[in-house]
């Protein structure tokens, strides 16, 4: 009986400890979560601009431009996984990795050849793990990315998007990253980033605002040549900030709910500790009662 | 006189807004200085200087960036760079 009570009490210790760290990666996420939510408001503006830039250049000239235009050369297709660096957020990481995987799945199934590029290092070993080819894979960032990540992967797959069919070249890159809505709900998004659909920008498309009609410097395909790599950049940064606030706001929740788990855990132990104690001792004082009760008769 | 608004934005933030009487930028061939009331433009910037003067004087406004555009329209001059420092604003000699 004795033993029960200590199994019960070593129990408590553990879940105890649990939930102390529990109780730290929340408030850690919690604090860094306005933070990460900052940047991305603040990384906004410079997207809201390009993308109305981009659209002007792609609507009032008829540069026929390779990021506008669907390649017919190749069936490669590149896709940009982006997922967290580290666990305990819940089903963060493998709800962006089922999306990918229902977008590699499809894109298959019309025939295309998946080249993956991976944000991330739980995407990373998922896909290491399963002996999948990689073509790119960056990590140690994914809770405050730097312009500096963006600017190497952006790099990296338009390098990809601009080479010859035969050097693995791709004809379209597809991004998958959560999307923060709010502190509760993030949800998991596909973009189609190159070819450009201009339409469907950073900022949603404003019918009211009619674009001016630019005079282009020098002209209108070179303005597109300067543009289109930093809107792609753009693009792919504001993926990783979406992606690093929805990180955040996931492991907050995830651990709040294991902090209250340890806590269920550890009244319940405490009450079956209790229990044992109290039976430990009925044992004992039966015990004894029946010794004297044996001796007086 | 006639004034233009600048929004100054960098990949991480904006970096300076206000309304200025003119502004030279180093485009893509030449530098340009824009006025209020100029046609609408875009034009791909080059790594140089920045110049804004405020409205109703004050100090020049100078940085250096590292290449981005400018837009122009409407009055409104948005100017999109990668990399941008403030450059020590010698005191205003015009």
């Amino acid at each position: 009986m004795a033993g029960l009570q200590r199994v019960y009490k070593q129990r408590i210790k553990s879940t105890q400890a649990l939930k102390k760290m529990f109780r730290a990666q929340e408030l850690i996420a919690a604090s860094r979560i306005g933070r990460a939510r900052d940047r991305v408001a603040k990384a906004a503006p410079y997207s809201r601009a390009i993308t109305r830039a981009v659209s002007a250049v792609a609507t009032h000239s008829n540069v026929t431009h390779p990021f506008l235009v669907e390649r017919t050369d190749t069936k490669r297709v590149a896709v940009l996984v982006i997922a967290s660096d580290r666990g305990m957020a819940g089903a963060y990481s493998a709800s962006v990795i089922r999306e990918t995987e229902r977008l590699v799945e499809r894109l298959e199934r019309e025939g295309k050849q998946v080249a993956l590029y991976v944000s991330g290092r739980r995407a990373v070993s998922f896909y290491t793990f399963r002996g999948r080819d990689i073509e790119g894979s960056w990590s140690g960032h994914s809770d405050a990315p730097s312009t500096e990540v963006a600017g190497e992967i952006a790099e990296a797959i338009l390098d990809a998007y601009r080479a010859p069919a035969d050097e693995g070249g791709v004809a379209e890159v597809h991004v998958v990253y959560t999307q923060f809505v709010n502190m509760v709900t993030q949800r998991p998004r596909v973009i189609r980033l190159l070819p450009l659909e201009i339409v469907e920008g950073v900022a949603p498309a404003d019918d009211a605002e009619t674009l001016p009609l630019y005079e282009f410097e020098p002209e209108p395909a070179v303005v597109l040549d300067a543009l289109l790599p930093r809107y792609v950049r753009s693009r792919i940064y504001a993926s990783l900030l979406q992606a690093a606030a929805s990180e955040l706001a996931a492991r907050q929740r995830a651990m709040h709910t294991a902090t209250e788990n340890a806590e269920d855990l550890i009244r319940m132990y405490t009450r079956l500790a209790n229990q044992a104690r109290q039976g430990e001792i009925t044992q004992e004082i039966s015990e004894i009662v029946s010794g004297a009760d044996a001796l007086a008769s | 006189m006639a004034s233009l608004e600048v929004d100054l934005v960098a990949t991480d933030g904006k970096v300076w807004t206000g309304t200025a009487r003119q502004l030279i930028a180093p485009a893509g061939d030449g530098e340009i200085g824009i006025l209020a009331g100029h046609t609408p433009v875009l034009t791909i910037l080059r790594e140089g200087e920045i110049r804004v003067y405020p409205e109703g004087g004050g100090p020049v406004e100078r940085w250096h960036v590292e290449g981005g555009f400018l837009s122009f329209d409407d009055n409104r001059a948005t100017i999109v760079v990668d990399a941008v420092s403030r450059t020590a604003s010698a005191s205003s000699a015009h």
